[in-house]
């Protein structure tokens, strides 16, 4: 699902052997500003340098809809798109983000009443129960049809093997997939 | 199809989740989303080792680091001990916080709270606690030896470390076997693991300033959460509310009050701020609740031509530490030994034992799944040596309708046989049997479970569930539920309920649930597969006493003899010869509202399990078909296609019964060939998903269902349980198709390569 570069890696680590260092000393840095450009708006945030972008999406922009199910890159569940690819957004630092165009699943319906095409089919199909996995099911599926707009069955479940869902055992997430990317190829011919 | 079925085309549909376009937007909030002002973040301290006296426990450091608001150990609380067995309180073995001894490493022991979630981490670093360490017992076995320490001494009742036990007896076993054509002996180990729902649990606690208590937590039982806080803070029930928001799945591993629901409530009554508390995976991983990891040795005997005359049964279950919902699961354990087929004498002796081990807890069919692997293999096991095949074999002993274990349970609908029948079919699976290509296997396996459960071990003296409706002159109703939609789909089903007996659009239903302060006391909450038939009958009983003032309505406006029969459907209210003769749904509300000068039509519906056995008001039953292909050179198994037939009566809603279905499926799938924990001396190291495994998309198989129509006399429109009990059946198909392709038998979950290399002779 992402490309895991060595700074990832980096971080992934950091994650995973935090509590071997003290806090004092790689936790809590000084602040420093950022500016971040999500779902088309500009936000600035203080921010320690640590903090990650799950992190200040969610407690200093106050957009929740990004989850977090593990913050080791394993499960998902913060899946965002930066400059249109899916990424953990728990592996990557806010600082990293900026002067990128951050999307979250708050930014992708057409509007407050009316939902995303991929939105709509996880709802009819029946793809949601828990709905934590949910948000970035949904980012990572538009980050494939959005690169990819005939997927095979074999390429919606790899695209999507970053994500897991404990409830649903995936089958109606595959077929909201293939209903979104008929019905997307539906829009794109009538045009 | 029963007429009472598909009730104005509602029953029997297929409908999108309420909750759904909340879910996808992102909108709905869990727990951990929720912002109170001036709220502070809580953490809790953990033990590090599995088993020791705590000597002492400094916390001025932490209480002195800038922005530590509040920390606790268990010397500033109550001490009173919780569990959700309240019908016997020395079941109740649990304290929010450790007091004199920890028992497992992850024991809470004390709980920090401060302005941010990094000084409060940092704080967590500043306690010390000096522990005198004790011997420690990480098995069944260990925990049983007569040199093994005691994990929860104190107790003058605790000789052992056995903490109860269950005793079934159904007629002479020693003659049943005595007489036996063939005897099947084997022991078997089932493994524990972890619920891995994907929403780490979270709590958030304000304190009013006249010391009520509301409290957001990720649980699947707000009304036992309720009842446990205000127990053990010394405070009524009545000042305890508890509110549900989303719950991203439980699967049984939310249904108690936890350490970090008491200590953000506790530490929110001192400091006078909200406090939360959020877990990480690593915790959840580490040291959350999971599956029962058992012992179990089990014999069957078999008359020549196959039928089963008796069945011994033994199990000891490793519990943790504390006893959990193991009490339950041993209790289940003991039923399902029993149970799809007809045993007509059974013994079960049935020990939840302590170890130094993170407690086991209730589960995805809690005790059902370990006793049907070990049930369902045996039975493959004695097909074989029998020389019956194993469909044949089932179908000569399967439960049918009417059948009875005594003293425990009757069987008031069974769609056993016909679900065998059907899955053979739709596998043809006796022809693949006999013709299997190299290394691929097809397997069988079948299972059954419980519509709620009728014991009350919670003690409660309210009615196991309950609602209210309240109907509006704009034909709207609402529903008020203590019901917990944890992901399953309750909101949904219960509405649809509703809305198909008062014959209204689902739309027109607005539904209040999971808030203790709003909704009737009580529902248990969502366990044991109860929520469609408890609730929903709560639901119907409601909705009758709101249809019999409305008929009355109706009545008075035509004029209506006495002997019509009032309908209620398309949102209106007519006698039911002569549909003409009606008003509208809304028109009938405002009537009654006039005739009763100005009070508002609500109705209370309740629904108690009464003279129902010991066990369940109604069963599901089923059975699965693994098709499987092993790799010779590597063992790995990959699952190629699953395919289920079955039996939960009534169908609601399909669309939510096929998403419970092949959510379960992947859940088994991990059970069975990935899913593990990783211990030693007490410690779980597989603490993140990368080490911890569980089925991605790309992993799962083909899946193929069909549902089996059956009305079950107890349940709301014929409907019984569904989707909690298809979790047994996938673990023995699949050991049995594994068996086919490779000849190695499985009786230690899970199977992996290395377990088919050595049985093969590869390594
Ligand atoms: S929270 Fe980022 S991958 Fe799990
Ligand atoms: S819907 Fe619950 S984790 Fe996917």
């Amino acid at each position: 699902m992402i490309s895991v570069s060595e700074k990832f890696y980096f971080y992934y680590f950091y994650h995973v052997f935090k509590h071997y260092f003290s806090i004092q000393q790689i936790g809590i840095m000084s602040k420093v500003k950022v500016t971040l450009k999500v779902n088309g708006d500009l936000y600035e945030a203080a921010v320690n340098q640590s903090k990650t972008l799950v992190e200040v999406l969610r407690e200093d922009l106050q957009l929740v809809g990004t989850k977090i199910g593990c913050q080791t890159g394993d499960c998902g569940a913060c899946t965002i798109l930066l400059n249109g690819k899916s990424v953990c957004s728990c592996l990557t630092l806010a600082i990293e983000a900026q002067n990128k165009e951050i999307t979250t699943i708050e930014g992708i319906a057409k509007s407050g009443e009316e939902l995303h095409i991929i939105q709509e089919a996880f709802v009819n199909e029946g793809a949601i129960q828990c709905g934590y996995c949910t948000p970035g099911m949904v980012m990572s599926a538009k980050h494939l049809l959005d690169k990819n707009t005939t997927p095979t069955e074999l390429e919606i479940r790899q695209a999507l093997s970053g994500n897991l869902c404990r409830c649903t055992g995936y089958a109606r997430i595959v077929k909201a997939v293939q209903v979104a990317s008929e019905k997307i190829n539906q829009s794109v011919t009538e045009k | 199809m029963d007429p009472k079925k598909n009730k104005n085309n509602l029953i029997g549909k297929s409908i999108p989740r309420i909750d759904a376009p909340a879910k996808v937007t992102g909108k709905a909030l869990y727990t951990g989303d929720i912002v109170l002002p001036g709220m502070l973040h809580g953490k809790i301290l953990r033990s590090t080792v599995a088993h020791a006296k705590i000597l002492n426990i400094d916390i001025s450091a932490a209480l002195a680091l800038p922005g530590v608001k509040d920390v606790i150990t268990a010397k500033d609380t109550p001490c009173v001990k919780f569990g959700n067995w309240r019908l016997f309180p020395q079941t109740q073995d649990e304290l929010p916080l450790a007091l004199d001894k920890v028992r497992f490493i992850g024991d809470e022991i004390a709980a920090v709270a401060a302005i941010s979630a990094e000084i409060a981490e940092e704080a967590l670093t500043l306690i010390k606690v000096d522990y005198e360490i004790i011997p420690a017992v990480f098995n069944v076995d260990d925990s049983l030896a007569s040199s093994a320490p005691m994990i929860h001494d104190g107790n003058p009742d605790n000789t052992s470390n056995i903490s109860l036990d269950r005793k079934i007896d159904v007629g002479d076993i020693e003659a049943a076997f005595k007489d036996a054509y063939y005897v099947r002996e084997d022991s078997f180990t089932v493994h524990s693991h972890s619920h891995a729902y994907m929403e780490p649990c979270a709590s958030l606690a304000e304190v009013d300033s006249e010391g009520r208590v509301t409290l957001y937590t990720s649980t699947q039982t707000p009304y036992i959460v309720q009842c446990l806080l205000a127990s053990t803070m010394e405070i009524p029930e009545n000042y305890v509310r508890v509110i549900k928001p989303s719950v991203g799945g439980g699967f049984g591993g939310k249904m108690e009050l936890r350490a970090w629901d008491f200590c953000s409530a506790f530490m929110a009554k001192r400091t006078g701020r909200p406090v939360r508390i959020v877990l990480t995976r690593e915790d959840e991983l580490a040291v959350g609740r999971r599956r029962h990891g058992m012992k179990i040795k089990s014999k069957v005997a078999f008359n020549k031509d196959g039928t089963i005359i008796a069945k011994d049964f033994e199990a000891y279950l490793d519990g943790g530490a504390y006893n959990s919902m193991g009490p339950t699961a041993t209790f289940l354990c003991g039923n399902f030994g029993a149970m799809i087929y007809r045993y007509p004498v059974y013994r079960y002796r049935g020990y939840h034992v302590y170890t130094n081990l993170p407690p086991s807890g209730a589960m995805r069919g809690f005790g059902a799944p370990q006793a049907l692997y070990v049930s369902e293999t045996q039975m493959n096991m004695a097909a074989v040596d029998l020389n019956i095949d194993p469909i044949e074999l089932r179908l000569k002993n399967a439960m049918v309708t009417g059948d009875k274990i005594e003293g425990v349970t009757t069987i008031s609908s069974a769609g056993l046989v016909e679900s065998i029948t059907k899955v053979a079919e739709m596998t043809n699976f006796l022809e693949k049997k006999k013709n299997l290509p190299k290394n691929k296997g097809i397997g069988i396996g079948c299972y059954s479970f419980i519509s709620g459960g009728v014991f009350n071990w919670f003690n409660t003296q309210y009615n196991f569930s309950s609602c209210e409706v309240r109907v509006y002159d704009d034909g709207t109703a609402h529903l008020l539920t203590m019901s917990a939609d944890i992901g399953q789909g309750s909101d949904t089903v219960l509405r649809q309920i509703l809305a198909a007996d008062l014959g209204l659009p689902v739309e027109k239903i607005r539904l209040t649930a999971g808030d203790t302060a709003m909704t009737p006391k009580c529902d248990l909450g969502t366990w044991g597969s109860r929520v469609t038939l408890m609730n929903g009958n709560a639901i119907l009983d409601a909705s009758k006493k709101i249809k019999e003032q409305l008929s009355k309505m109706a009545s008075l406006k035509f004029d209506l003899n006495v002997i019509h029969e009032v309908s209620f459907s398309d949102e209106r209210v007519y006698a039911k010869a002569n549909p003409k003769r009606g008003i509208t749904f809304g028109e009938a509300v405002k009537m009654w509202v006039k005739a009763n000068r100005g009070e508002e039509l609500t109705a209370r519906g309740y629904y108690t399990p009464r003279d129902k056995g010991l066990t369940t008001p109604a069963y599901s039953f089923g059975a699965q078909v693994a098709e499987v292909d092993v790799d010779p050179e590597t063992g790995v198994i990959t699952v190629e296609r699953i395919t289920t037939a079955h039996d939960c009566g009534t169908v609601i809603n399909p669309l939510g019964v096929e998403g419970q279905l092949e959510g379960a499926i992947q859940m088994g799938i991990g059970y069975t060939l990935c899913e593990q924990f990783a211990m030693r001396d007490g410690k779980t190291l597989n603490t993140t998903f990368l080490d911890y495994k569980i089925p991605a998309a790309e992993d799962m198989p083909e899946i193929v269902s069909a549902a089996i129509d059956t009305y079950e006399p107890e349940g709301p429109f014929g409907a019984k349980e569904a989707g909690e009990g298809l979790v047994i059946p996938t673990a023995p198909a699949i050991s049995d198709a594994v068996f086919q392709a490779t000849g190695y038998r499985c009786k230690e979950l899970p199977i992996t390569p290395e377990k088919i290399l050595r049985a093969t002779g590869k390594i």
